[in-house]
């Protein structure tokens, strides 16, 4: 880059280095952060904690229950990284739950077939599922980036082929095997305490909060989503990037369908209908735009406590699960409607 | 010697409309040539096409003397060739100093770097110099360009094209949103950029900006160049006519 245009003439009245903001201000930092959806939706989340800790603090805030509410959330986490870098290009993906069981049933059968429990079974079984969640994604990937079919349009295609392909491998029944070693170990091993699947699912959170964030292949998946053009023109290869990024997805599903296995010991081939929409919404509730361009890891990990903590908090004190859906629905609503106000009212400086 | 980017009869239709219609341009190096005509007479399809950012129907570019087809415009990019485009194409969402190192992020050294992590502070450091440089009214390079005022948002597509271009920069209409004191600093910048061999295109609808800092005015009319002028020897009442088709140029009277 060249540094020799020199300042500005006598006429400039412009700033100089020195004023330029080039670091984020404290003051600009607290107005940034209180402009994320992701804050003031952890607000909403620390309020729900905070009324169903008041109404039932014996049961409600015990270690036991909070580490089952990081267990049930793990799974989705682990697809909700995938989705966040997919819904940032502007994309979607509705086949991650049948990624996961299709590759949770190409794994299982192998495994099954391998007859013996060890770990060799185990590791080839998940090299399995991640090779097959891998060939989802990129097959997602290159029929949005090449194909030119619209992300919806193409995953909601492989959803039902992918599940299709599961039911016929395995003739609709579920696979009840798993290898012990996998059961032991990753469903109900623990390390400290916490549930391995948990510890699993928060490096998979934690590492792609660092891609997203801090690496070149992240700052990519923003510029898609925010201008493709732009993209394009300087010169990042789009098209090779979305289908990295849909592989992506589809390799966490992958990930996710081999821990499905280790917890519960069964493929679920008929119990994962709506993974693929409360993964959505909880990434949408985070504060991740569907339009694109805008989204963090940390908020869709917000927007996945929120269903989840719901979930307990109803079964604890007595309220009927079933509500638990209705409240997600209306706080995925209300999320996506006070963002755009919000973002309205920042347009006219409000 | 021949002309450091030079193109002949370049042809593209978009459907009925003859956008180019057998064009001629030339530039020089450590030359500004202006390149004027009405609404729509394709002086941004004739950028584009020579950027490779628009397919050709016919016509042959040649850079430095040598024939070249830029498929993508990374090709243009390569060859240090930059542009500003009308529509200026800044992703909203990132920051300015995002959008001036997109697609050439400075990495971390070492191992780090390999991994595909950037020197944000670097990155951050440099483009706040290059926007001081061109005196521009950007205020900070860690807000979204989304937010910026339409004059904020041009001086970074400005900076960011002056700061790479190495052979050649082209600027579709650069100040058309700048205030007062922005365009002389472009103005200003283009002299400089100028002055540092490089060949500069300007397209602007301004004839004293055309007028105070072109070397040359091509002229182009319904997709072709009409006539081409020595800055220096026109006015505004002969780049006018020659625009309308009021006057009737010969074509190479400069
Ligand atoms: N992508 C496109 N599809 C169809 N027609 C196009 C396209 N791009 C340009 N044109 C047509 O080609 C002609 C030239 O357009 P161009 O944008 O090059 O004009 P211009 O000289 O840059 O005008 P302005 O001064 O308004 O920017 C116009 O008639 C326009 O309608
Ligand atoms: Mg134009």
């Amino acid at each position: 880059m060249s540094t020799s245009t020199g300042a500005g003439t006598g006429t400039s009245t412009a700033p100089t280095a020195s004023t330029i903001e080039t670091t984020a201000a404290h003051g600009n930092l607290t107005d940034r952060v209180k402009a994320m959806q992701s804050v003031w939706i952890l607000g909403v989340l620390v309020v729900i904690v905070a009324v169903f800790g008041v109404m039932s603090p014996s049961t409600f805030l015990t270690t036991g229950n909070l580490t089952n509410i990081a267990q049930n959330v793990s799974i989705w986490a682990v697809l909700a990284v995938g989705m966040t870098f997919v819904i940032i290009t502007s994309g979607i993906d509705l086949s991650v739950g049948s990624v996961l069981v299709v590759s949770s049933v190409v794994s299982a059968k192998v495994m099954e077939s391998m007859g013996d429990s060890g770990w060799t079974t185990a590791l080839v079984g998940l090299a399995l599922a991640v090779v097959v969640g891998i060939f989802w994604g990129a097959l997602n990937g290159f029929l949005v980036a090449r194909a030119k079919v619209p992300p919806l349009i193409v995953t909601l295609g492989t959803l039902s082929v992918a599940l299709g392909v599961a039911q016929i491998l395995t003739g609709g029944l579920d696979i009840r095997s798993a290898p012990q070693v996998l059961q032991d170990n990753i469903g109900y091993g623990r390390l400290a305490g916490i549930p391995a699947i948990t510890i699993i699912a928060l490096v998979v959170v934690v590492l792609g909060g660092i891609m997203l964030h801090r690496t070149r292949f992240g700052r990519y998946t923003y510029a898609i989503g925010s201008n493709e053009t732009s993209a394009r023109r300087v010169g990042i290869n789009v098209d090779r990037k979305l289908v990295q990024i849909y592989a992506l997805s589809g390799f966490l599903a992958g990930i996710a369908g081999i821990l499905s296995l280790a917890q519960y010991g069964t493929t679920t081939i008929a119990g994962q209908s709506l993974t693929n929409l409360n993964v959505i919404a909880a990434v949408v509730i985070g504060g991740t735009s569907i339009f694109g361009g805008q989204g963090s890891m940390f908020g869709s990990m917000v927007g996945l406590f929120i269903p989840a903590v719901l979930q307990s908090g109803f079964v604890i004190v007595g309220v009927s699960p079933y509500w638990q859906t209705v409240a997600v629905g209306s706080i995925l609503i209300t999320a996506v409607y006070v963002d755009q106000h919000r973002r309205a009212a920042a347009v006219r400086g409000g | 010697m021949s002309p450091r980017f030079e193109a002949t009869g370049l042809s593209r239709r978009f459907g009925r409309v003859q956008a180019l219609d057998n064009a001629d341009f030339d530039v020089d190096a450590g030359e500004v040539v202006a390149l004027i005509g009405d609404n729509g007479a394709g002086k941004s399809t004739l950028v584009k096409a020579l950027t490779g950012n628009l397919d050709l129907d016919a016509g042959e570019v040649r850079f430095e003397g040598e024939p070249v087809h830029f498929a993508t415009p990374q090709d243009a990019s390569r060859l240090g060739i930059e542009v500003v485009h009308q529509d200026l194409a800044l992703a909203p969402h990132l920051d300015a100093a995002q959008n001036m190192f997109l697609g050439r992020e400075v990495m971390r050294p070492g191992v780090l770097g390999h991994l595909g992590f950037m020197d944000t502070p670097q990155m951050r450091r440099r483009s706040a110099q290059a926007f001081t440089e061109l005196g521009s009214a950007v205020r900070s390079v860690v807000v979204p360009v989304g937010s910026m005022s339409g004059g904020q948002k041009q001086t970074v597509a400005i900076a960011r094209a002056v700061a790479w271009a190495d052979k050649v920069l082209f600027l579709d209409e650069p100040t058309a949103a700048l205030g007062v004191v922005q365009t002389r600093n472009v103005l200003d910048t283009i002299k400089k950029v100028r002055d540092r061999g490089i060949a500069v295109v300007l397209i602007s609808h301004s004839m004293p900006h055309v007028l105070e800092v072109a070397d040359r005015v091509q002229v182009l009319r319904l997709g072709r160049r009409v006539a081409t002028y020595r800055g220096a020897d026109t006015s505004v009442e002969e780049l006018v006519g020659a625009m309308t088709g009021a006057l009737d140029p010969k074509e190479g009277a400069a």
